[in-house]
């Protein structure tokens, strides 16, 4: 027994010694937060009109599917007996918020995003299935389902649904999102996660990781292409950044504040555990580092004139500690939630292995994924107007 | 032709008694085989509504529950469906009560507390609750997890994904992952024993008396009396879980 109740403080429940949700459960939240925020920007340019953003348009919604893909796998690895996973769909328990997923994911990944995105890439799909030879020409025939009209009028209709998309789109990446906040926020023995505010914390957590994720991305790839950045654009999208971050950390305030005025039976557990076990990551890592310095960061940029090289830099810089802040949110909930007794009278420690089914090297393999799948799609698709114009078999 | 015809009436008789001995026989195996209540038609699910009361003014902290569970259940060494739980009370100090469960009370407890000088200290035996609005059930993507129609709380093993909500779900701790079988397991209230008209493993083995098995839905079970006569307390009321395990001097530290 020793061994088991090493990094136990104070009184555990016997069966709690153990977390049961690991760092893949963090990345779940973390990899549909980025799918959720990376097409409410791309909804900014089609159904809101900020023609500024367009250039990051179609790269924000690969990006999205590219992370939309992998964020069931954590899940899937998660499993005990992932074999029988698809019995949440085909038995669900209509009671249950996990039993949801499947739908909510299908209807978001089919019905949203791929449908968008083949609608938007329709006409470049036809022209590379003429254009193109051997294997690639199969691959632009399939994805093309047949369909090779692409006149004028079929275009037009092709954009109009595109748009009623997007505006389906807009609730429904609310609701992904704000339904994986629901998981957590709805399990009342867990005073940590339990908090109405939860879904609409995570639901803006996840606009500000999305926007910070294209922004980086769109930076990163217009770089190495040796292109030049749109700075108009990139001013925009770090000005919706400011302004979904101060939503996003005003309702964590909000909660906090209400935590501590609170102050019921769990908040001595709590605090205690804030100021000592979740110490670094909850207040240094994610309100400090990840949170107080971008926004400084975010606001610098709107109040002081600086060039464009320098703006660059700071809005890299911005987009970098966002993305750690944000992770550091995802863990403090997940694995926080997990550190305290429901006794309220201890403390576990979390152990994380590494080569191990849930351990960091899964995860960290999980983190470069979208990343693959995203650089696939950018080779198939490419999201550059000015070389989609320029005709097909042009190379990215 | 008499002898005949009575030697006619004795094989009939003898043939009939036969057939009907094998077949009674052939049922009652049945019955011995039974693995499901399903299969004894002498236990009715509907008929019952299974509930436990918990005298903590009794408990002596021997963990004979705890060792008739493991073995009765096949329970793996570091996780328990029911433990029992030392509390230290000093003065007025019920928020900050000095708790300890050294392996379950697998063991029993080592003297560690003197009695008196302004303290307080007692065992308080836990198990799952078998809530009749439980959490864990109403989480369960796949309803692996079930109140069964007599109130007990039971989760399939062949069918749970192994996902752990329910264990995030429940406010006691009651839950667990069997690392053997990669999924859920809890107090099942020994639904093996209980509908076969025996008791559960724990108060089977409780030499104090302090856990009593009791069917809500049986008039003449002793356990309305009992509810009528102490003043009775669930864990966690706050929680509304529609608890069925009913302390008797549940002191307001425990939680």
């Amino acid at each position: 027994m020793e061994h088991i109740l090493a990094g136990v403080e104070g009184f555990m429940y016997p069966n709690e010694v153990e977390l049961q949700w690991s760092i893949l459960i963090v990345l779940y939240p973390y990899l549909t937060g980025l799918v959720a925020g990376a097409f409410i920007l791309a909804s900014l340019e089609r159904v809101f009109n900020v023609e500024a953003v367009k250039p990051t348009y179609r790269l924000a919604l690969l990006t999205a599917l590219s992370f939309m893909i992998v964020a069931p796998l954590p899940l899937q690895l998660h499993l005990g007996h992932p074999e029988r996973s698809l019995e949440m769909m085909m038995t669900p328990h209509l009671t249950s918020a996990m039993a949801m997923f499947g739908f909510v994911y299908l209807w978001y990944l089919m019905v949203v995003l791929v449908l968008e995105i083949w609608l938007d890439y329709r006409k470049e799909i036809v022209l590379k299935a003429r254009s193109t030879t051997g294997a690639l020409r199969l691959v632009y025939k399939a994805m093309s389902l047949g369909v090779d009209n692409i006149s004028e009028e079929s275009l037009a209709i092709d954009h109009k649904v595109g748009t009623f998309l997007t505006i389906v789109g807009i609730p429904s990446a609310f609701l992904l999102h704000g339904y994986v906040g629901f998981i957590f926020g709805s399990i009342k023995a867990n005073p940590w996660w339990s908090t109405p505010l939860m879904p609409i914390v995570f639901l803006f957590s996840a606009i500000v990781s999305g926007i910070a994720t294209v922004m980086l991305i769109y930076m990163a790839i217009t770089a190495v292409r040796g292109g030049k950045i749109d700075m108009r654009c990139v001013d925009t999208i770090a000005r919706y950044l400011m302004y979904a971050f101060i939503v996003d950390f005003s309702l964590e305030m909000l909660d906090l504040i209400h935590r501590i005025y609170e102050a019921d039976e769990s908040f001595k557990s709590l605090d205690f555990m804030v100021h000592t076990r979740l110490y670094t990551s909850q207040v240094i890592l994610q309100i400090v580092i990840g949170t107080l310095i971008p926004i400084g960061l975010l606001v610098m940029a709107q109040l002081v004139k600086l060039t464009d090289g320098a703006r660059k830099g700071l809005y890299s810089l911005t987009g970098v500690l966002t993305l750690v802040g944000i992770f550091s949110m995802r863990w403090n909930v997940v694995i926080g939630g997990q550190l305290f007794s429901k006794s309220f009278l201890g403390y576990t420690t979390y152990k994380m292995g590494f080569a191990t089914k849930e351990g960091l090297l899964p995860a960290i393999i999980l983190m470069v994924l979208p990343f693959v799948i995203l650089w696939v799609l950018v080779k198939l698709l490419p999201p550059w107007e000015e070389e989609a114009a320029a005709g097909p078999g042009e190379g990215i | 032709m008499s002898e005949t015809k009575s030697n006619r009436r004795e094989f009939l008789a003898t043939g009939t008694q036969l057939v009907l001995l094998t077949g009674a026989a052939a049922v009652a195996w049945e019955h011995v085989m039974a693995g499901s209540p399903e299969k004894a038609p002498n236990y009715k699910t509907t008929e019952h509504w299974w509930a436990m009361t918990i005298d903590i003014e009794k408990c002596i902290g021997c963990g004979n529950c705890v060792r008739a569970c493991k073995t009765e259940n096949d329970v793996k060494e570091e996780f328990f469906r029911t433990w029992v739980e030392r509390y230290h009370v000093e003065g007025t100090e019920m928020e900050r009560p000095e708790v300890d469960s050294p392996n379950g009370g697998f063991d029993g407890f080592r003297e560690k507390y003197k009695a008196g000088e302004n303290s307080k200290n007692f065992f308080v035996p836990k198990l799952c609750n078998h809530c009749s609005h439980s959490p864990c059930t109403q989480v369960c993507p796949v309803g692996a997890t079930f109140e069964s129609p007599d109130g007990v709380v039971l989760a399939d093993k062949t069918y749970c994904v192994g996902c752990r909500y329910c264990v995030q779900a429940c406010p006691y701790g009651c839950r667990y992952i069997d690392p053997r079988t990669e999924t859920v397991d809890k107090c099942s209230l020994c639904y093996h024993r209980i509908t076969k008209g025996l008791t559960t493993a724990c108060c089977e083995t409780c030499p104090t008396g302090t856990r009593k098995l009791g069917d809500l839905k049986n008039p003449a079970d002793p356990i309305h009396e009992f509810l009528q006569s102490h003043k009775v307390q669930v864990l966690k009321p706050q929680m509304a879980t529609g608890s069925k395990l009913y302390y008797n001097g549940l002191d307001g530290s425990v939680r």
